[in-house]
């Protein structure tokens, strides 16, 4: 049985960041219906700028706050200079000007800072945490408490403040929106804002444990995407529940079956939920209007 | 010029084949020139696929991994002679994407995109981690075609990269022949229809999922006869081929260039072929650059680069 | 037994009904309208009829056959045809080829055929683009049969979408407002069109909000009010009815003389 705890506590921590790209993509989804391919190059931002920030002197907290802002500044600038004036472009076309964006960036972090592999320590140690029988790193902790507070943050700021109400209107209809005078413009900068904060969060909170470089982005954008999809597209708690299941199932997968082979259990278990249930797992129905 | 029509696109792709040579300073250009051949082949697939029946799939280069590997194993296990098994790859590749497009041909937009990713990254998954079969992700050699010994044989010395210059050209003028058929036929047009509007191809008696299913095999075997072709140049294939990258680069050269026809999607293919081997120069900053032109494209050219390019001359001449 | 019978047909989106036990019956040659008030589920009675929706309740029986729920592509080899409200147009196609795809059924064949381009192939095309240019000067539409169906007016769509139904060569015709968003001259030609198709013995089931129009041409007249069906009749006794003047006439009537 510690066995299967261990692989439960790795994959809880590992599904907790990709709740966290997937709500990042959800986001951004539910505001402007674009698939943001480059959500995984929000993590990736998070944890390399901490990385260079701390090594340049800075301590950890400074540094992680300085990675999330300017991480948030691209997802706005991503926003303002690339989805905006592409709006009503078909899906293909916006999937390939997030991907774009998600070479774009990848080549600029390799030019301004490098291509090797880096990490920074933990918050709070390395000591691991016994666990009924099995054992937990305090990062970890670290991690799954970081996707939750994200997402109870989020759940008040969608259903307790103007704002987030806004944004939520927006989604179901961005005519009436603007009808009733929300200026979905601003809706959609804070979405791009808060989703490549929610990434840049994932990735000051994961480096400790999974290190990054430049090129982790585009594979963490896959499984988030994927764990989205699971959940539902366009719902948050799809999208943590995605998320969440996905790690584990990747992790008993590695664990018991084949490590090689992980990657291809979340896509196996993803290709079966979408055959049987179209619209995942908490996905809405939708009737075509004609 | 019309960018549609049948005879015009034929001429054109052949005429440039035929007198691009006399422009090549050297033997290493004949190269890239079948390379943007071999990608012209996929992306040719696209068209017919995204072009004209408006599915977005993000995991063709699975099926150009089974035709690519396809030529490198069959020879091996089966004995058989290389350009069989390129054919028994398409035909393997069709079967494939017949058995799993009827699944995932029921999803829309993005959740096809995902399906028909997933679909891929198992196919690269496979190649990669069967190592002791595909010799795993450092790749596996690839029988000789032949045709060069052949050729020596009856007294004629070409050298290699003139002689799959010629085989690659010859191929993508056959698969261009077949799309723009495939255009103006029924199917097409019924593809094209459910791209318009699918409630109304419905009305109007197309079975959308049958359709679209035939768009996906035939977009399977044009993915799968380049992979081969590919393998067959190189002699060498690496489980890269049935990469997340290159799917999104097949897609990605097609509508960069104009999905909508035949010849914008090659251009498209011509240009994000030979873009990395001009932006080597840059060195470091090939990604970066690479990344803005597809964003620049997409944003300020729509439709693509040739039709885009079609309407400036056009506004000019009036 | 009536070429069209929808018995009880019933449908509802999240726990509100959309269309309850509505029945009716269309015979050949006949032209049978659907009013009511905006909302009143005209469209989505159509949309179950054709095989859009999936009804929850009830039977749509076309010629003797069940057909309750039928994909609507197989609804067409039995000859039932529709156009649509919001226009469902083939964008970047042709005018002329729009309605060369309406004529489907008749010309696809094999897709290997297809893709050789062999000569059963390149007939098939041939003989149905004549037809189509027949179809296309029925509607009045042949000297735009080479333009991009994007370009054409909204009525002249109107007309096209009419053009590509009747490429099906249907028993029966579903219209779904044809004559909305048309002017005065354009609405007295999908007027006489109609007519004239039902002349020709094809059924005809038409949603309108042009009064005139319906009283017009109809034969008979089905009445929707949320849903459910208030009263049904020859458009005479409808007229007549008081629960339809309150329901609906009265409301068109205030916007007719307003629009006066």
């Amino acid at each position: 049985m510690p066995e299967l705890m261990q692989f439960l506590l790795s994959g809880l921590t590992v599904g907790a960041v990709y709740a966290l790209v997937a709500l990042g993509f959800t986001i951004i989804y539910n505001a402007s219906d674009v698939v943001n391919f480059a959500q995984g190059e929000f993590v990736m931002l998070g944890g390399m700028i901490t990385v260079f920030a701390y090594g340049a002197g800075a301590p950890l907290p400074l540094a992680a706050a300085v990675a999330i802002l300017t991480t948030v500044f691209v997802g706005v600038a991503l926003n303002k200079l690339a989805i905006e004036p592409a709006r009503g472009a078909p899906v293909v076309s916006l999937i390939i000007i997030t991907i774009g964006a998600s070479i774009l960036i990848r080549g600029v972090t390799q030019i301004v800072f490098d291509k090797q592999i880096h990490r920074f320590p933990a918050f709070t140690g390395d000591a691991p945490i016994p666990f009924f029988g099995a054992t937990l790193l305090p990062q970890s902790l670290w991690v799954v408490g970081g996707a939750l507070t994200v997402f109870v943050g989020l759940y008040l700021f969608f259903t307790k403040t103007l704002t987030g109400k806004a944004v939520l209107a927006t989604a179901n209809n961005r005519l009436a929106a603007q009808l009733v005078g929300i200026n979905t413009g601003w809706v959609m900068t804070l979405s791009f804002g808060l989703s490549a904060a929610i990434g840049a969060l994932a990735g000051v909170l994961v480096t400790p444990i999974t290190l990054t470089s430049y090129d982790v982005g585009i594979g963490l954008a896959l499984k988030g995407f994927a764990a989205a999809m699971l959940g539902g597209m366009g719902n948050p708690k799809g999208a943590l529940v995605g998320g969440l299941l996905l790690g584990v199932i990747e992790a008993m997968t590695a664990g018991y079956l084949s490590s090689q082979y992980k990657d291809a259990a979340a896509f196996v278990v993803i290709l079966a939920v979408l055959f049987a249930m179209p619209q995942g797992l908490f996905g809405a129905k939708s009737t075509e209007r004609v | 010029m019309k960018l549609g029509s049948k005879h015009t696109t034929l001429l054109v792709l052949a005429v440039i084949i035929i007198v691009a040579p006399f422009f090549f300073p050297s033997s290493y250009y004949f190269r890239v020139g079948s390379l943007i051949f071999i990608n012209g082949l996929a992306v040719t697939g696209i068209v017919i696929l995204t072009g004209y029946a408006g599915q977005v799939s993000l995991g063709h280069a699975g099926f150009a991994g089974i035709g690519a590997y396809a030529c490198a194993l069959a020879p091996v296990y089966l004995g058989v002679h290389p350009g069989l098994a390129l054919i028994i790859g398409a035909l393997l590749s069709g079967a494939i994407a017949f058995l799993v497009g009827r699944p995932i041909l029921r999803l829309k937009g993005y959740y096809l995109g995902v399906a028909s990713l997933g679909f891929g990254i198992l196919v690269a998954m496979l190649l990669t981690n069967e190592a002791q079969i595909t010799g795993g992700p450092d790749g596996i050699r690839v029988a000789d075609l032949g045709i060069r010994g052949l050729l020596r044989e009856m007294g004629f010395r070409v050298k290699g990269s003139e002689l799959w210059y010629v085989l690659t050209g010859i191929c993508l003028l056959i698969g261009a022949w077949l799309a723009l058929n495939l255009h103006d036929s029924p199917t097409g047009r019924a593809l094209r229809a459910l791209h318009g509007s699918e409630v109304a191809a419905r009305t109007v008696g197309v079975d959308v999922a049958r359709l679209k299913l035939q768009a996906f095999v035939i977009s399977a075997v044009f993915a799968s006869v380049s992979g081969s072709l590919l393998a067959l140049q190189n002699r060498f294939i690496t489980p890269e081929v049935a990469g997340f990258l290159h799917s999104v680069e097949m897609v990605t050269m097609a509508v960069l260039g104009g999905v909508g026809s035949v010849l914008g999607a090659i251009f498209g293919a011509a240009i994000l072929t030979t873009l990395p081997q001009v932006l080597t120069v840059f060195a470091e900053y090939e990604y970066a650059v690479l990344g803005l032109v597809m964003m620049l494209v997409m944003i300020f050219l729509r439709d693509g680069l040739l039709p885009s390019l079609a309407k400036l001359i056009k506004g000019r001449e009036q | 037994m009536s070429l069209l019978q929808v018995d009880g047909l019933g449908i509802e989106f999240g726990g509100l009904k959309a269309v309850d036990n509505v029945g009716f019956k269309v015979e050949p040659g006949e032209i049978v309208s659907v009013i009511g008030p905006n909302g009143a589920g005209k469209t989505t009675l159509f949309n179950m009829i054709s095989g859009i929706y999936l009804p929850k309740a009830g039977r749509v029986t076309l010629a003797g056959q069940d057909v309750t729920g039928m994909e609507p592509h197989l609804l067409a080899r039995l000859g039932l045809s529709r156009t649509f409200q919001n226009l469902q147009i083939f964008q970047h196609m042709s005018v002329l080829e729009n309605v060369v795809a309406g004529f489907h059924l008749e010309e696809s064949g094999n897709v290997l055929s297809d893709l050789f381009a062999l000569p059963g192939s390149r007939k098939r095309a041939r003989t149905v683009r004549a037809k189509a240019e027949v179809l296309l000067a029925r509607v009045g539409l042949e000297r735009a049969a080479g333009a991009e169906a994007g370009s054409l007016s909204y009525g002249a769509l109107k007309r096209l979408e009419i053009a590509r139904a009747l490429a099906l060569s249907p028993k029966i015709l579903l219209l779904d407002e044809p004559a909305a968003g048309c002017n005065a001259v354009e609405t007295e030609e999908i007027d006489e069109l109609i007519a004239e198709v039902a002349k020709s013995g094809v059924a005809i089931l038409l949603v309108e909000h042009d009064m005139k129009l319906v009283m017009r041409i109809s034969n008979h007249i089905v009445v929707l009010d949320h849903g459910e069906k208030i009263a049904e009749g020859d458009p005479e006794t409808v007229s007549r009815n008081p629960d339809v003047i309150a329901a609906y006439l009265g409301t068109a009537a205030a916007q007719e003389s307003e629009h006066a």
